[in-house]
C-alpha cells in the first residue's frame, strides 16, 4: 500500500484547480472600475513573474518597510530593459513580500492599451493610462500606484546609457501625489538594463511600425524567439525612504515646487542607483 | 390652474418618442403620477400604434418635428422629455439617413420650439454615455466633466455630441429653465429590448481580438426612475446614469453562458459597415468603439444629488440572464457536472494505479 498523504495534496490541487478553472468560465469574479482583476493576478500572473523574479534574476528586496501599510503611496522608480519587465517585476514583488500583500497599480503609456491583448492583460492586472485623472482617483482611493516617469526614454536607452536617468516629463506624477496628499516613494532597480542590452535602434523599423523604437540585442532578432529570452542579469531593488507631500497640497499647480521635487525623486533614485552598482560588480553574478 | 405646487412637479408634461420602448413607458408612469396633471406623447405622423394600452393615460399627438412650436405653445407646457432618439439605424426606416434626421433635426426643432414656450419651466434630454467618445487615451472612468478626446466613428456618438451642443445652446438662451441631461449607459433588463440585449442574447457573441472592454449597464426600470424624478423634481445639470461596478465583456459572456467568437478588430470595422450597407443587422461602429474600448463612468452625482442608487451592473445584467434562459451554450450545472466527471476520472485513474502498485 502506498502513503495516503501526498495523493490527498494532489486530490486537493486537482480540486482547488478544477473549481478555479470553474469559476473563471462561469464568470464568478469580481473586476474593479479600471478593469482589475486581483483573482487572475494573484494566481495566474503573480506565479510567473515569480519565477522570473526569484529563479532567473534572482533579485535581492531591500527597504521595503517603506512602502506603506495603509492608504495611497505612489511608487516611483526607474525603467529600463527595453521590454518593461521591470514593471512587472516591481509589482509582483510588492504583493509576495509586503507584509499587507499590497497591489500595485501601475499607470502605463497609452500605446500599451493601444495594442490588443497587451492591453486586456494591463487592465487586468491592474494598470491603467497614465494620465492625472486615473492617477488621482487611484491615489484618492488609498490605492498603491507605480509610475515610471521616463517611460520610454528609459526602456529605450542604448546600452551604454544604462543606469543614466533620463528626463522625468512635466512632473505629472508629483503634481498627481501633491494634489492627493501622498506620500512619493522612490525605487531604484538596478539588473534590468542587462536584461536586452539595446546595442542599436533601427529608427525607420519602428517609424514603420508605430513603436517608439526597434531593438537590436545580442540575440534579438537574430535568434528569432529565443531573443525574446531576457539575459540572466542579477537584480536589486531598494525602497528609499518616502517623501511626504502633505504639507505641499496647495503647491500643486506651482511648476517650481512640481519641477524641484521632481529633481529630488530623480536625484535620489540616481544615487541609489550608483550604490547598489557597487555593491553588484558582476551584472550576471550569483 | 396653476399646476405644480411645492412639489416642483410640472401641470403639463410632453414626452416625445412614446411610439418607442423607452417613451411609452416613461409616459404611461408620468400619467400614472397623481402629482402630474397632463401627459401628451408626441410622435411623428408615421410612428405606428404601439402601447396603445400602456398608453391609455396619455393624450397622443402625431406632428412632425416642424410644427411641434404651435402645440407647445398651445398647450401650455410646463416640461419637455425629450426621448426620441435612435441609437441605431433601422435599416426598414430610412437607415442612418432617418436616424440622423430624427436625432439630429428633430432635436433641434424641439429645442428651437422650447425656446420660444413662454411657460416651459423643463427640459430633460435623453443622453448618452457615448458622448464621451472613444480614444486609447481615455480615462479608465469618466465623470460628467471629462471631455471627449476624439470624435467617434459611430453614427450615435456623433448625434449624441450634437445633441448636448444643441442642448448647452438652449441653457444659454433660457437660463430660466431647468435643464436635465442624462447620459444614460446601455439599457439591459428583463423586458428592454435594445441591440445589445439582442447581442448578448444569440448563442454565439462576436467579439474583438485581443480586447476585454470594461462594460457598465443600466437596468430599465432604473432608468425609468431617473427619468420621472428628473420631471417631478428639480435637478438640474449633466448626469451619468449607470449602474455600479464593472462587468468585463468576457466576464459577461460567460454569466449568460454564451461563447465568445473574437474576431480582428479591421475585420469587425469592416463587417459592420458591410452590414450596414447591405441592409441587414443594426451593429454598427458604436459596437465596435465600445468593444474595443469600452466605457465606464462615475455615477457619484447622479446619487447624491437624486438619492437614488441604481442597482449594479452586475445584478441588471443577471435579470437579463434570468429572462433570457434559452440559446444559453455553457451552463453552470454543465459546468459543475464536467468538474464532477474530470474529478472522478482522475480518482479512478489514481486508485486504479495505486491498485496495480499494491
Amino acid at each position: 500500500m502506498i502513503s495516503e498523504q501526498p495523493g490527498d495534496h494532489w486530490d486537493r490541487k486537482v480540486a482547488s484547480g478544477l473549481a478555479f478553472l470553474r469559476g473563471r468560465l462561469a464568470g464568478d469574479y469580481e473586476i474593479d472600475e479600471f478593469g482589475f482583476d486581483p483573482q487572475l493576478t494573484t494566481s495566474v500572473f503573480h506565479p510567473l513573474v515569480r519565477l522570473l523574479y526569484r529563479d532567473w534574476f534572482r533579485t535581492e528586496v531591500t527597504g521595503l518597510e517603506h512602502v506603506p501599510d495603509v492608504g495611497a503611496g505612489l511608487v516611483v522608480a526607474n525603467h529600463s530593459g527595453t521590454v518593461a519587465l521591470d514593471a512587472l517585476i516591481l509589482s509582483a514583488i510588492i504583493h509576495d513580500q509586503h507584509p499587507q500583500r499590497r497591489f500595485l497599480r501601475l499607470l502605463g503609456a497609452d500605446l500599451v492599451f493601444r495594442m490588443p491583448v497587451v492591453s486586456a492583460v494591463a487592465r487586468k492586472g491592474g494598470g491603467t493610462v497614465a494620465c492625472n485623472p486615473d492617477a488621482e482617483r487611484l491615489l484618492d482611493s488609498g490605492e498603491l500606484v507605480g509610475v515610471f516617469p521616463e517611460g520610454f526614454k528609459g526602456t529605450g536607452k542604448l546600452y551604454a546609457e544604462r543606469y543614466k536617468l533620463q528626463r522625468f516629463g512635466r512632473g505629472g506624477f508629483v503634481s498627481a501625489a501633491l494634489r492627493t496628499g501622498t506620500p512619493i516613494v522612490p525605487v531604484a532597480v538596478v539588473g534590468g538594463e542587462e536584461t536586452y542590452p539595446m546595442l542599436a535602434d533601427v529608427k525607420p523599423l519602428a517609424r514603420l511600425l508605430k513603436l517608439p523604437y526597434f531593438p537590436v540585442t545580442p540575440t534579438f532578432p537574430w535568434l528569432g524567439p529565443l531573443g525574446a529570452v531576457p539575459l540572466p542579469s542579477k537584480w536589486l531593488i531598494e525602497f528609499c525612504p518616502p517623501i511626504a507631500t502633505e504639507h505641499l497640497t496647495d503647491s500643486a499647480d506651482d511648476p517650481l515646487v512640481v519641477f524641484n521635487l521632481a529633481d529630488q525623486v530623480r536625484e535620489t533614485i540616481q544615487q541609489t542607483l550608483h550604490r547598489l552598482l557597487e555593491q553588484r560588480p558582476d551584472p550576471f553574478g550569483p | 390652474m396653476t399646476p405644480g405646487g411645492p412639489s416642483g412637479a410640472p401641470g403639463v408634461v410632453v414626452v416625445t418618442g412614446v411610439s418607442r420602448y423607452l417613451g411609452a413607458h416613461v409616459a404611461a408612469r408620468l400619467a400614472a403620477d397623481p402629482r402630474v396633471g397632463r401627459v401628451i406623447g408626441v410622435d411623428p405622423p408615421a410612428a405606428g400604434g404601439e402601447f396603445t394600452d400602456l398608453l391609455s393615460g396619455v393624450e397622443r399627438v402625431r406632428v412632425d418635428a416642424g410644427s411641434i412650436g404651435g402645440l407647445l405653445a398651445d398647450l401650455d407646457v410646463d416640461a419637455v422629455v425629450h426621448l426620441a432618439l435612435v441609437s441605431a439605424p433601422d435599416p426598414q426606416h430610412g437607415g442612418r439617413a432617418a436616424m440622423k434626421e430624427q436625432n439630429i433635426i428633430g432635436t433641434m426643432q424641439l429645442l428651437a420650439a422650447a425656446q420660444h414656450a413662454p411657460r416651459l419651466r423643463k427640459l430633460v434630454v435623453r443622453s448618452s454615455t457615448a458622448a464621451y467618445g472613444a480614444s486609447f487615451r481615455d480615462p479608465a472612468v469618466f465623470t460628467e466633466e471629462t471631455e471627449p478626446r476624439e470624435v467617434p466613428r459611430g453614427g450615435f456618438g456623433r448625434d449624441i455630441l450634437d445633441i448636448e451642443g444643441y442642448v448647452r445652446g438652449f441653457r444659454r438662451r433660457r437660463p430660466d429653465v431647468t435643464a436635465t441631461v442624462l447620459r444614460f449607459a446601455p439599457f439591459i433588463g428583463s423586458t428592454a429590448d435594445t441591440t445589445l440585449t439582442r447581442y448578448f442574447a444569440q448563442p454565439l457573441v462576436p467579439t474583438v481580438f485581443g480586447r476585454d472592454p470594461r462594460l457598465q449597464f443600466l437596468h430599465f426600470e432604473d432608468a425609468l426612475e431617473v427619468l420621472h424624478r428628473s420631471v417631478v423634481r428639480d435637478h438640474p445639470g449633466t448626469y451619468n446614469v449607470a449602474g455600479s461596478g464593472v462587468l468585463a465583456l468576457s466576464q459577461a459572456i460567460r454569466r449568460a453562458g454564451r461563447v465568445g467568437v473574437p474576431v480582428l478588430e479591421p475585420g469587425l470595422s469592416g463587417a459592420a459597415a458591410l452590414a450596414r450597407t447591405l441592409g441587414f443587422g443594426r451593429y454598427g461602429l458604436d459596437q465596435v468603439d465600445l468593444f474595443v474600448h469600452g466605457r465606464v463612468v462615475d455615477t457619484s452625482r447622479l446619487q447624491r444629488e437624486y438619492g437614488f442608487t441604481p442597482r449594479s451592473t452586475a445584478a441588471a445584467f443577471d435579470d437579463f440572464i434570468r429572462a433570457h434562459r434559452n440559446g444559453i451554450v455553457v451552463t453552470r450545472e454543465r459546468l459543475a457536472a464536467a468538474e464532477q466527471l474530470v474529478l472522478d476520472g482522475v480518482r479512478q485513474v489514481r486508485s486504479a494505479a495505486a491498485g496495480e502498485r499494491s
